[in-house]
């Protein structure tokens, strides 16, 4: 378990002053000119040393990331983009970020800024998160006013940054539809390539980043990237910020050490399962997109991206939905598949149509009304969803569902057996949806 | 996705402007993007607008697109597409958005939303008979170990009962909104566990202790040559050669594995990663690619590119350093259809080549002929796979090709699997103009670069 000395976001319960004095005693701003100062392939290797991965919910080695960016510059200018319109049931650790401890992003994207060459830095927020949004815009102007920003400031490397914001489309996480998005347009994602590193926002190189994996980087490199890769397994390091939900005692964001298992982060951070563990029934373990795992099998699961991977599901960002032994499982991954048919952008054939139709018959799951053989026939439906639109979104929505058929098959028959047996010679009794 | 329309035209007012206050503020965020981006600003205008009068007009979006010089169907397309634009009317006094996914359903947000239903309306969208209140369901609004909660206007109200939504929307219908603390209603630290903090018990300082990396476990002899000397002075004689080249502290504890491009992260793609890490390999290349072009960007992006016969192959394919595997993801990278063909002729040599070993035996079908090999690839038809073919059955130069008789033809088309591309590209021609000027005599003759 991780000690209070290792942990990078302090205040991320807002128990401290959030401004710009308050987080120079907690020590951000520390050094940061040093770090510009030894350039970009300095500051790239030791990311890249730290092995610190994307922490929106792919993995995505972050340095290795940032050495796509063109070496040498064409005359376009380049762009970091931010990505901090989180929106993913489950997932909430970003508001944290941006409203206990702004001057971390702040000084991550200066610093994510010089690696990469760019001297104008978005930060776009997601529409529902206004207060934090706020919060966030003066963060910054404070930056800009003790001149740690903008033009000709005191860390010797001119940045812009613009705090902009969504309206409420989950499809703008994408990170092609995020561009889109800022360019004032619907967000539907755009097809690769060309990929954001050669022709992004404006048609200029960009990179997108999580919040949480541009926050970090500026502790990264004052602790080393050592320290980093200290803590966790080999290719899994670093600490993350979990966020547990759903059926737990005490519901809670902290920041843990990767690779701890999931029964002692329960126990010492929520009080562990509402119920008792023998209560435990599933649980989605990195966000909705997340296929669901049985709660036997995760008795002994270790939380990080190898760990979820070998239970056949995925860290994501690390929001785990927990669910005990009075959940509707088939009624909570309907509500998912409902998410996903609402939030779908609409530019794909296989999305657009698919989602609505696996919510449809899902609905009908949820009361039983359905045949048996129709449980293979949604699964092959979401076989053909995955992997056939432009983003990744159709293959989100597919994956709660198969994992559902995979670990709850008997669930679902069990209440197609049970609306079968309540119907009578007149056809099916209504009512039993209700019980 | 769902389906939104405009407000019927009997509730839509005749014309909108900002207050002075926030005209004042949409030109500062106008200027904030780029020169001649000015469509940026199109989400925070109308979010503004909605700010100020509660809900999106048709006449708002008339207004904002004529701020910022776009068309209106372009600002409608936003106005329609971004859920949190209200396209009609919403209470005056509070409109109720309560979160129905996964994380607040497991949490009570049913019965929220049939306190919803039974105070304000049976219908989301829909007022209340004085006008005052409305709800609505939404789609995750992120504070999901706060659930259930609902939002009103700016602030969110979290860790709700039935009851405690039915005081604040009693509150909000007397006007006294600004009573309730918004956040957390509950004895909680915003997102802290109940009943007090697990973490971050001791104070924050500044000070950060320099890193040690930690003694390595045993049994790792080379390993144990890193660690720090100062912590092993008296075992230090023991390991006398490895000492010497101790690495830097910084990269002491670095796994070795971990975020190189040999990552096994990156090469063991795990089925559900397909997508993402595909991707992640193609843009690796196509960065790489368009660095190394002169500055230019990328050839195989732009719109005369040719595909994976391009450039950009060659360049990645040729320079990358010590990578084998640096031409293929290159290659799936450019334009899927050239990929598929060649695909085609990569599987087929294994077919192609043993009749020629079984009828023919060892002999080659053409004779190899002296001096330094034709570029074939000049020839438009042949690519990098054609040419090594062509080459393997003894044709380097370009008065081979021209000199082909039509039996030649077809035992080479039959022998290497691509019937009727050598008279369907006109190879013999392009051969013989090219065996006798060059590429000065094919441009004259064809009137383009050849290729």
């Amino acid at each position: 378990m991780l000690a209070d000395k290792d942990r990078i976001f302090t205040n991320l319960y807002g128990q401290h002053d959030w401004r710009l004095e308050g987080a120079r005693a907690r020590g951000s701003w520390v050094g940061t000119k040093e770090f510009l100062d030894q350039g970009r392939d300095w500051i790239t290797n030791e990311v890249k040393g730290s092995g610190l991965r994307g922490r929106g919910g792919a993995g995505f080695p972050t340095g290795l990331k940032w050495s796509f960016m063109p070496k040498v510059s064409d005359g376009r200018p380049h762009y970091l983009l931010v990505n901090a319109d989180e929106s993913e049931p489950g997932t909430c650790k970003d508001r944290e970020i941006l409203r206990h401890d702004p001057h971390h992003l702040i000084e991550g994207c200066l610093i994510a800024s010089r690696a990469m060459d760019a001297h104008l830095a978005f930060i776009y927020v997601r529409g529902e998160f206004i207060r934090e949004r706020q919060r966030l815009e003066e963060a910054v102007q404070e930056a800009y006013d003790a001149k740690l920003i903008g033009k000709d400031n005191i860390h010797g490397w001119d940045l812009d940054i613009i705090v902009h914001h969504g309206a409420g489309a989950y499809i703008c996480g994408e990170e092609t539809a995020l561009m889109e998005s800022l360019e004032g347009k619907k967000g539907q994602p755009r097809l690769k390539p060309p990929f954001p590193a050669g022709m992004g926002v404006y048609g200029n190189p960009t990179t997108v980043n999580n919040v949480e994996s541009i926050a970090v980087v500026p502790e990264i490199l004052r602790r080393s990237g050592a320290w980093f890769s200290s803590i966790g397994r080999p290719n899994n390091v670093g600490t993350k910020l979990f966020m547990v939900s759903g059926h737990v005692n005490k519901p809670a964001t902290f920041e843990e050490a990767l690779g701890e298992s999931f029964k002692d982060i329960i126990e010492k951070h929520c009080g562990g399962i509402r119920g008792g563990w023998d209560n435990l029934l599933a649980v989605i373990p990195g966000g909705a997109s997340c296929p669901v795992v049985r709660g036997e099998d995760m008795m002994d699961a270790i939380m990080d991206f190898d760990g979820m991977r070998e239970k056949k599901s995925s860290f994501g960002t690390g929001g785990m939905i927990i669910m005990d032994k009075s959940t509707d499982i088939i009624r909570a991954i309907w509500r998912i598949a409902a998410f996903f048919k609402h939030e779908s952008c609409g530019q794909c054939t296989p999305c657009r149509e698919g989602t609505g139709w696996m919510m449809r018959v899902m609905e009908r799951m949820v009361e039983g009304r359905a045949q048996k053989r129709e449980i293979d026939m949604l699964f092959s439906v979401t076989k053909q969803i995955e992997g056939h639109t432009i983003c990744a979104l159709g293959d989100a929505a597919a994956w709660p569902i198969q994992g559902l058929i995979r670990n709850f098959r008997d669930v679902i028959e069990a209440r197609i057996d049970q609306y079968t047996y309540s119907s009578t010679s007149d056809g099916a009794v209504p009512s039993i949806a209700a019980e | 996705m769902s389906v939104r329309r405009l407000a019927d035209e009997s509730v839509q007012p005749a014309s909108f402007a900002f207050n002075d206050a926030n005209a004042a503020w949409a030109e500062k965020r106008i200027a904030l993007y780029p020169a001649g981006r000015q469509q940026s600003a199109v989400i925070p205008l109308l979010m503004r607008a909605q700010d100020q009068d509660g809900w999106v007009s048709r006449a708002t979006i008339e207004k904002v697109a004529e701020m910022l010089g776009m068309a209106y169907i372009r600002v409608l397309e936003v106005a329609t597409f971004y859920t949190q634009f209200q396209l009609q009317p919403v209470g005056t006094r509070a409109h109720v958005q309560v979160c129905g996914t996964t994380p607040c359903m497991l949490r009570g947000a049913g019965e929220l939303i049939e306190v919803c239903k039974s105070k304000i309306h049976h219908d989301p969208h829909h007022l209340n008979e004085d006008g005052t209140l409305s709800w609505e369901e939404v789609e995750c609004a992120g504070a999901c170990v706060n659930a259930p909660m609902v939002t009103i206007y700016h602030d969110t109200y979290e860790d709700l009962t039935a009851g405690r939504l039915e005081e604040i929307i009693d509150a909000f219908q007397a006007g006294k909104g600004d009573t309730i603390k918004p956040g957390t209603q509950i004895e909680r630290l915003n997102a802290a566990a109940e009943g007090g903090q697990t973490t971050l018990l001791e104070t924050p300082t500044a000070k950060r202790e320099k890193f040690v990396p930690p003694p390595p476990p045993e049994g790792s002899a080379p390993a144990a040559a890193g660690a720090p000397a100062p912590a092993a002075p008296a075992p230090a004689a023991a390991a006398p050669a490895p000492a010497a080249k101790a690495p830097e502290p910084t990269t002491a504890a670095k796994p070795k594995d971990v975020s190189e491009e040999s990552a096994p992260a990156l090469k063991g793609t795990p089925k559900e990663a397909k997508v993402s890490e595909a991707k992640a390999e193609g843009e690796r290349k196509a960065a790489n690619a368009s660095a190394k072009a002169n500055g230019e960007p990328n050839k195989e992006m732009r719109p005369n590119a040719t595909g994976a016969e391009s450039d950009a192959a060659k360049i990645d394919g040729g320079k990358a350093p010590g990578k084998k595997t640096a031409e293929a993801p290159a290659g799936e990278a450019a334009a899927t259809s050239v990929k598929k063909s060649t695909k085609k002729i990569v599987a087929a040599p294994a077919e192609g080549l043993s009749p020629t070993a079984e009828t023919g035996g060892p002999t080659p079908l053409f004779q190899k002929q002296e001096g330094p090999a034709d570029d074939l690839k000049l020839i438009s038809g042949v690519g990098p796979v054609l040419e090594g073919k062509l080459n393997a059955v003894g044709i380097t130069k370009w008065s081979q090709v021209a000199a082909m008789t039509p039996e030649q033809i077809t035992a080479l088309e039959s022998s290497l699997n691509f019937k009727g591309r050598v008279a369907r590209d006109n190879w013999l021609q392009q051969a013989e103009v090219l065996a006798r000027g060059g590429v000065e005599e094919y441009r004259k003759v064809f009137g383009k670069d050849p290729r």
